[in-house]
């Protein structure tokens, strides 16, 4: 078992030395830091700190920029040994399939929960410090960090499912992109355009809350809101979070990354290098 | 048990409409070194993927010792070169043999393998850094970790410069002498002449010799070039023995391995009209053309 560690570390080396982990982290930072300032006007009209309204920004934030720092990892991870010509070289070794994914998954995984902790983390600080912060707003702190690497674990188990399936990493670049905007943008317009034909019907009431619900993204956006009532308030999304029970949101989000490994898994298996 | 390191047994294979392999038979002793010939497109590589258990086979049975190709045992026994290799360019040589030292198990001394291969001195720097034969050594460096049954090296010498390729024939040779059997698929067929113990011919998905130079050499009647040097009169000598005269003082023979002593016999009771033999055996040029291009029957 100690073979897929010896991958992860490999792979940490590589994420090190190519500057992914400190320029992933950067923006982050960045991103934070700008939303929880520009952000900060809402304050005192909703009565809520300013850390709770600072997670609801980075909320929105985190919806683009999880799944994308996933995906620019991720697409590389078997098409990018195809094309070297290595790929056949690490599967005379030893290592299973599954290991070598593992391994891989793992380094992947920290690097990002690295990125997320560091940028969410300074901006919450800095929130806190200026707009002070209750306990509750630094539970959704800390609850936004982790579905954020959650949805993470979604994404990266995504793209090595297209890197699997795609010839040559820049095709996988391209299906990457593809899965992205369909995910975290088409998806919602989509949704929103059905809503708006149906006006107020069935669909609205009872389907929607569910297809919603099945888009990891969107899971991870009804997780955060549902669960502060504050974040609630401050994104101003409620209504399709009220519609399902507790559990569904996390339950989406859990099941996606076993689910994409799964398939990245199985997609791997019938790769001939 | 077997007695072999390598075991193929009427191996096929199709891709799509095309066989690829085509009953494909060939073993190899512990420290049998053989080169597989062909051109391009011959199945060379295809076979070496089906041996590491890569892509799948249809048809017979592959062997390393008694494992079935891609089981455990298997990948453990088998050490691999890829044809032009390449390796992660933020890596450096020595962290990334570490990763193959990990995988497959093995406590090796990373430093002074990498010493052996001539990579001493650019051990701690990024691969991305390395020039091509660089890339190669370091491949090869991985061939010998531990210490496997079966070594494929699929075209080892493209990309090396001429004493690099020396270098590589004396850790086959090393490789050979500590009982690994070496199969190395190459282009280079001038060395491999010298080199190893057989030569396999592929053409078409199918084995069309497998046997030592020798042997097919005799096998294909390839005849034998004698160049006698006249002394005074190549004119007479050229009449004498009935070859054809080249540059000036010279005459050439061409003779089937059978007549070669009958041959030589004649010119040395010529006496003193001859001043020099030279003999010539068919090359393994010579060899390769008449079996890779032979028409199909």
């Amino acid at each position: 078992m100690t073979r897929f560690l010896a991958i992860t570390r490999t792979e940490m080396l590589i994420l090190r030395r190519n500057r992914w982990l400190l320029m992933a982290t950067l923006i982050m930072v960045l991103f934070a830091l700008a939303l929880t300032f520009a952000g900060s006007a809402p304050t005192g009209t909703l009565g809520v700190d300013m850390l709770t309204v600072s997670v609801a920004s980075m909320t929105t934030l985190s919806v683009y920029l999880a799944p994308l720092l996933a995906l620019m990892i991720a697409f590389d991870a078997i098409a990018g040994d195809v094309d070297r010509g290595s790929l056949s070289l690490l599967l005379s070794y030893p290592a299973g399939r599954g290991e070598i994914l593992l391994g891989k998954f793992t380094a992947h995984l920290a690097a990002l929960a690295f990125a997320m902790t560091i940028g969410f983390g300074t901006a919450g600080a800095v929130a806190a410090w200026f707009g002070g912060a209750g306990q509750e707003s630094l539970m959704a702190l800390a609850r936004l960090i982790l579905t954020s690497i959650l949805l993470g674990a979604v994404f990266l188990a995504l793209g090595y499912l297209l890197s699997a399936l795609a010839r040559g990493a820049t095709a996988a670049a391209g299906l990457s992109a593809g899965l992205w905007l369909v995910f975290v943008v088409l998806y919602d317009l989509g949704l929103l355009g059905a809503v708006v034909m149906d006006e107020g019907g069935t669909f609205t009431q009872s389907v929607f809350p569910w297809v919603m619900v099945a888009n990891p993204a969107d899971a991870f956006r009804l997780w955060n809101i549902a669960a502060t009532e504050g974040v609630a308030m401050a994104s101003g999304m409620t209504g399709a979070a009220q519609a399902l029970p507790v559990w569904a949101a996390p339950a989406s989000l859990l099941i996606w990354p076993v689910l994409g490994f799964a398939l990245a898994r199985a997609a791997f298996r019938r790769v001939e290098p | 048990m077997t007695d072999k390191a390598l075991s193929i047994t009427q191996v096929s294979k199709d891709r799509g409409k095309t066989r690829v392999l085509d009953d494909i038979t060939l073993s190899l002793a512990p420290g049998q070194r053989v080169a597989l010939l062909g051109h391009n497109g011959a199945g060379k590589s295809t076979l070496i993927k089906s041996i590491l258990g890569l892509t799948s086979i249809h048809v017979g049975t592959i062997r390393i010792g008694d494992a079935t190709p891609g089981s455990a045992q298997a990948r453990r026994d088998t050490a691999y070169l890829p044809e032009a290799v390449s390796f992660h360019p933020a890596l450096t040589g020595r962290e990334q043999l570490t990763l193959f030292a990990q995988l497959s198990g093995s406590r090796a001394d990373v430093p002074s393998l990498l010493d052996r291969v001539g990579l001493g001195n650019a051990l701690d720097r990024r691969i991305g850094t390395y020039s091509k034969g660089m890339r190669q050594r370091l491949g090869l460096a991985q061939v010998l970790l531990g210490r496997p049954k079966v070594a494929l090296l699929d075209e080892p010498t493209s990309g090396l410069d001429p004493i690099s390729r020396q270098d590589l024939y004396a850790i086959i040779d090393e490789l050979a002498g500590q009982g690994t059997a070496v199969l190395i698929a190459s282009h280079a067929l001038t060395e491999v002449e010298a080199r190893t113990d057989r030569i396999a011919i592929m053409r078409e998905g199918r084995m069309v010799a497998d046997d030592t130079l020798n042997n097919l050499s005799a096998l294909a009647g390839l005849p034998i070039r004698l160049k006698v040097r006249a002394s005074a009169n190549p004119e007479a000598l050229a009449a004498e023995l009935g070859g054809n005269r080249i540059n000036g003082a010279s005459v050439e023979l061409l003779c089937s391995p059978d007549d070669k002593m009958e041959a030589l016999r004649r010119i040395a009771g010529l006496g003193d009209a001859v001043a020099d033999v030279e003999m010539t055996p068919p090359k393994l040029e010579d060899l390769y053309r008449h079996y890779a291009q032979e028409e199909m029957q």
